[in-house]
């Protein structure tokens, strides 16, 4: 009984620079493991964004470019259309697509950009210092809400998978998480899931994935795990929201 | 080669792809949307990329990992849509990429007009978007010359890693002229194998390509500023363009003008001369690199009294024309914006007024 | 049967106590020594108790544990 458990080749040994406790870090293996998995290292390019994962290039060894703040989906359609052959993902967080790239994710996935998006969603803007996000819990502190997200002033947290799995166009919409073990797992399945698709050319693939930021919601990482648990899953489903089988079903009966 | 009579927009779409550019992303703006018509038309007959944005910063953006990923790739619009691309455009220059843009310039600020105006001159001169960067600007003063800027855009892109823009106007845009595409101006991409993220596979490394801007280390960042400047130097050596006009031997006044505002300034400078008036005109081809040097001798010759920038703008060129005549005469503007363009009686009034 | 080497590089933990949380059988702490970075590093306070399933690592954010497998011949030579 027992395993083996190694680093992936598709992750440098760079140390990173997220804080203790803060789930990028899973996030990345995750991703690195599956590029690793389906081979797919040598045509990758992964995008990363500003925000904490600014720094995402120097933890991957496959080829990279640092897109402008919300621009990642943009930058990855334009790989995509001249080198469909290319594999792209994008790595984004919360203020990064939800905020000032909303109009970007929502235009890639509605033209059904054949690229993976992996949407970080931790309810607050990181690398800046804990900011307000489009994700942002009601009353939730941050440095931008300190007496609480006012819902009134504005408006809900902003449910991102729920909102492109709206658009008609086939797509891959899934979010997840990554705060325990066998979420952690679902989450490598659905990002495996989302890269196959890509890999077989058919849709547009986003897996959000609900992560920890102790630092800027001033909790231990344990806390945060809590929080995340009981404050933000609830508000966040977890699942499938839309996939290219599905579509085809609804079709096939239509 | 025989010439076709084609209007300036599809003119410009048909010069990339001649060129070897195969890849075309691009938002609708007047008065250039006729590229973007023309294209979508035309790529898919040369499997080439045609893709509309949903704004012109998502396209800027498309742009930038297109090229990023070392293919070659360029963009049409008019003044709002590159203002909304200047970020887009600093971030290229930044992570040193190729690319082209053209600008089909409108009036302006803001919604402005969809007439002619050369109102963009420091957007692209100066650099509209944020840090050091500039851009090689060339200004086609007709569609031919539109056509064969175009053209030479991509070789010089890739030779300097960075974005080259093509400064037209309305007219340039609109009116219709006959032209052909030189087939000596058509290039090979050059090769990108040490810097553009076209996957390992492809260039066989094991080693990965890295596209970015980021230095967060001050140094760096300021070793890499001088890298950058260095090109644009070695662009003010080797890439000055300028033609002139009556300016061999002596004449009273000198204009400098470009685009289509140097045609009118030719038909003024026509007139003067039956009437015994000589004006010379130096016409800037590349705006940057600006051509100082030209401008200087032009305006320090024995009877030329005085110097004037004439353009479609409230004068903008004007400040690199003062640098360039360096106090040796008066320097003076005249223009109009908003899409009237200044005739060439007026010209010739203007010129008599400062003689 | 293969057994697992079960290995810590102390340098890249950060100390954030979440393996701590999760381990199915109660086997790591945080340390007293602060690593090169100026975190408290975790540790096997109880080896003997460890199954190898990996679970620490699945939930170690900086991929500062791995488990390799100790060849069989090379334990019998030992």
């Amino acid at each position: 009984m027992g395993k083996t458990f190694q680093k992936p080749e598709a992750l440098t040994d760079v140390h990173t620079h997220y804080c203790p406790g803060c789930t990028h870090g899973v996030i990345h293996r995750l991703v690195g493991e599956v590029i690793d998995e389906l081979g797919i290292r040598g045509r990758t390019v992964g995008i990363a964004p500003v925000g904490c994962a600014v720094l995402a290039y120097n933890y991957f060894s496959c080829d990279f470019q640092e897109a402008a703040h919300g621009r990642a989906p943009a930058m990855a359609t334009g790989i995509k259309r001249v080198r469909p052959d290319l594999m792209v993902f994008t790595y984004q967080g919360d203020g990064d697509l939800a905020s000032i790239g909303m109009g970007e994710i929502i235009h890639a996935a509605n033209r059904g950009e054949k690229f993976t998006a992996i949407f970080v969603n931790n309810a607050v803007y990181g690398m800046t210092g804990g900011q307000m996000a489009p994700t942002t819990m009601p009353g939730q502190r941050t440095t931008t809400s300190p007496l609480g997200r006012n819902t009134e002033e504005t408006g809900m947290p902003i449910r991102v998978a729920e909102l492109l799995s709206s658009l008609a166009t086939e797509g891959y919409i899934t979010r997840q998480t990554v705060i325990k073990p066998k979420f952690i797992n679902r989450t490598k399945k659905a990002l495996k899931k989302a890269f196959t698709y890509q890999m077989e050319g058919r849709c547009f693939s986003l897996v959000e994935v609900v992560s920890t930021c102790p630092t800027n919601w001033g909790m231990t990482p344990l806390d945060a795990i809590k929080w995340t648990e009981e404050t933000l899953l609830p508000y966040f489903p977890l699942g499938d929201f839309k996939t290219p089988e599905e579509a085809e079903a609804v079709s096939a009966n239509a | 080669m025989a010439k076709v009579l084609m209007k300036g927009n599809e003119a410009i779409g048909e010069a990339a792809i001649r060129a070897g550019c195969l890849n075309y992303f691009a938002y609708p703006i007047t008065p250039q949307s006729e590229v973007a018509e023309y294209l979508a038309r035309r790529m898919p007959e040369v499997n080439g990329v045609f893709l509309q944005g949903e704004s012109e910063v998502a396209v800027g953006y498309m742009l930038f990992g297109a090229a990023g990923a070392g293919e070659r790739v360029f963009t049409t619009s008019s003044s709002p849509g590159v203002s909304l691309m200047s970020e887009a455009i600093s971030y290229i220059a930044g992570a040193q990429c190729p690319a082209v843009f053209v600008n089909i310039i409108r009036g302006g600020p803001g919604l402005g007009g969809i007439l002619p105006s050369q109102g963009d001159y420091f957007q692209s001169v100066k650099g509209g978007g944020h840090g050091d960067y500039r851009m090689l600007v060339m200004a086609p003063a007709s569609v031919q010359e539109a056509v064969e800027m175009v053209m030479t855009a991509f070789p010089l892109a890739e030779k300097y890693r960075n974005p080259v823009m093509i400064l037209g106007d309305g007219l340039i845009g609109q009116m219709m002229e006959p032209v052909e595409f030189p087939e000596h101006l058509r290039s090979e991409p050059s090769k990108k194998d040490d810097w553009a993220t076209n996957g390992m596979d492809t260039r066989k490394s094991a080693t990965r390509n890295l596209v970015k801007s980021l230095y967060l280390d001050p140094e760096a960042l300021n070793n890499h500023n001088l890298l950058l400047k260095s090109k644009y130097d070695r662009m003010k050596q080797e890439e000055v363009r300028y033609e002139s006009y009556n300016a061999e031997g002596e004449y009273q006044a000198l204009i400098v003008s470009y685009g289509t505002m140097s045609r009118v300034c030719r038909t003024a400078i026509d007139h003067l001369k039956e009437e015994g008036i000589e004006v010379g005109m130096i016409r800037p081809q590349t705006v940057f690199p600006f051509p100082e040097k030209a401008i200087h001798e032009a305006a320090s010759k024995e009877n030329c009294r005085v110097v004037l920038s004439i353009e479609m703008s409230m004068g903008q060129m004007v400040e690199d024309v003062e640098r360039a005549v360096m106090g040796k005469r008066p320097v003076k503007w005249y223009g109009k914006c908003g899409g009237e363009v200044p005739t060439p009686e007026e010209i010739i009034e203007v010129v008599k007024e400062h003689l | 049967m293969p057994t697992y080497k079960h290995e810590i590089q102390a340098d890249r933990c950060k100390g954030c106590g979440l393996c701590v949380d999760v381990c199915p059988k109660n086997v790591l702490e945080i340390s007293g020594e602060v690593n090169t970075k100026g975190y408290f590093p975790v540790y096997q306070a109880r080896p003997e108790d460890c199954i190898s399933c990996a679970i620490c690592c699945i939930m170690c954010p900086d991929v500062a544990i791995t488990l390799s497998e100790i060849k069989a011949e090379a334990e019998a030579k030992a």
